[in-house]
């Protein structure tokens, strides 16, 4: 219990604990989906905390880490030429491609610039008429909606100099695949909150049914996750796969309509590879034909790439929860958040910078 | 990405057909976008993500949650200069 004054609320997580301690008659393996989960886990010790057969499972929810190689590739190939402003989160910037970084283009003479939002990167390309500014559009259904809004942007301001690198995923989809890979340990699911505040909670009773996988919606302080995990477990006891939101003060079953519309205007669902573990069909959003001009990998021609993965990293088994960070023979000698080999060392929500910053560095 | 932060709507305006709006999130202000909480008002909170408001939050929970963050230094990650979303 070394970690628990650490809790806003110690004497709660106490309470939630000895209720899981109480519950528990047998091990199970629940996956967090979402890497801010992830991180908070790991910096609270929480899965340290749990009763010994309870194992947490990473999950592969860090989007910087599932961008697949190719597109770093392209965006790299974008941001080199010399009249690109290339725009995007500080977490891409150290992210490996293939031979650099984005950094590295940067130092070459590149415009990288980090942004905090997207609307950013719209008011650059209106503050620069005659250079082309290119966003990275990234992330799960809780930025998507930030990023299709700077397409209706650039559409209603008549910019012709902007547009968008897309590589967004989607998580039920991917619960899907994880739940029918092979090698598959995962009992019960914690959900990503925002994902939900932004999504609903719809899509998850046809998957809990299907796997016969308990579904907790989840926030991402201390105590949310061991509420999440106190009610996953306590499902699990029961022989129950049921959708329960843990997470009702950020997430309404319904979602955000007006999100979703624009979600459903601005993108149409497409397969998308991740980084790490493949193509999942139907994870991923592209932009809708009808706003084609936005996209950059129709403006500029990258779409011919050569890729080579580092042979060393093993981020794609530790995506898919088969290897944890500290078992890869890399792991905080070879490669660490400075020098790193794949992109879960990068993010600082990937599981391996999280067990870097936290743990296990000798 | 997934971080989210509550935050204290003080103003609304609307700029180039878009609803804005300056939020507070304990000491550090920003614009955020409220085109997706559409019906927020001044002293209402709501979640932010890379700029966007994305739910409404009740005033208890939201200054809990801004404490907490507060004394993890994650508001520093979040609005510090390495921009990380």
């Amino acid at each position: 219990m070394k970690y628990l004054d650490e809790f806003s609320d110690p004497d709660l997580a106490a309470g939630l604990l000895e209720q899981i301690h109480a519950s528990v008659t047998r091990p199970w393996a629940l996956m967090e989906v979402c890497g801010g989960q992830t991180h908070s886990i790991i910096r609270h010790g929480i899965d340290q905390l749990l009763p010994d057969g309870i194992e947490m499972i990473h999950g592969p929810g860090c989007p910087v880490c599932v961008t697949p190689l190719e597109t770093i590739d392209r965006a790299l190939a974008i941001a080199a030429q010399p009249d690109v402003i290339f725009c995007s989160f500080g977490d891409m910037l150290r992210v490996p491609g293939s031979g650099r970084d984005l950094f590295t283009v940067r130092s070459e003479g590149g415009d990288v610039r980090v942004v905090y939002s997207p609307l950013d990167a719209v008011r650059l390309a209106r503050e620069n008429p005659d250079r082309e500014v290119v966003f990275f559009g990234i992330g799960f259904e809780t930025t998507a909606p930030a990023n299709a809004m700077t397409v209706r942007q650039a559409r209603r301001l008549g910019l012709r100099n902007f547009s968008l690198l897309v590589s967004h995923v989607l998580v039920p989809p991917a619960i899907a695949a994880i739940m029918e890979a092979p090698r598959c340990r995962v009992q019960a699911f914690l959900a990503a909150g925002h994902v939900c505040s932004v999504m609903g909670t719809g899509e998850y009773p046809p998957l809990a049914a299907k796997y016969r996988v308990p579904i907790v919606v989840t926030g991402f302080e201390p105590l949310d996750i061991l509420e999440g995990v106190r009610q996953a477990v306590g499902q699990l006891e029961a022989g129950r796969h049921e959708v329960r939101n843990a997470y009702p003060r950020a997430v309404r079953d319904e979602g955000n309509p007006a999100a979703m519309a624009m979600l459903r205007d601005v993108f149409e669902v497409t397969d998308r590879t991740w980084r790490g573990i493949g193509m999942i069909p139907g994870s991923g959003w592209r932009l809708a034909e009808r706003y084609r001009e936005f996209d950059a990998e129709h403006r500029f021609a990258v779409g011919d790439v050569r890729t080579a993965e580092s042979p060393l990293c093993r981020s794609g088994e530790v995506l898919q929860g088969l290897l944890k960070p500290d078992e890869c023979a890399a792991f905080g000698t070879r490669c660490t958040p400075r020098n790193p080999l794949g992109a879960t060392m990068v993010s600082s929500e990937g599981a391996c910078a999280a067990y870097y910053a936290y743990r296990r560095l000798s | 990405m997934c971080l989210a932060v509550p935050g204290r709507v003080l103003s609304v305006v609307e700029t180039d057909g878009t609803r804005m709006a300056e939020v507070d999130f304990g000491g550090v202000r920003k614009d955020v976008c409220l085109e997706y909480v559409p019906d927020a008002t001044v002293g209402e909170y709501v979640i932010v993500h890379v700029g966007f408001a994305i739910q409404r939050l009740d005033e208890e929970s939201a200054i809990r949650t801004l404490a907490g963050f507060a004394r993890l230094g994650l508001l520093n990650e979040e609005f510090g200069e390495r921009g990380t979303p």
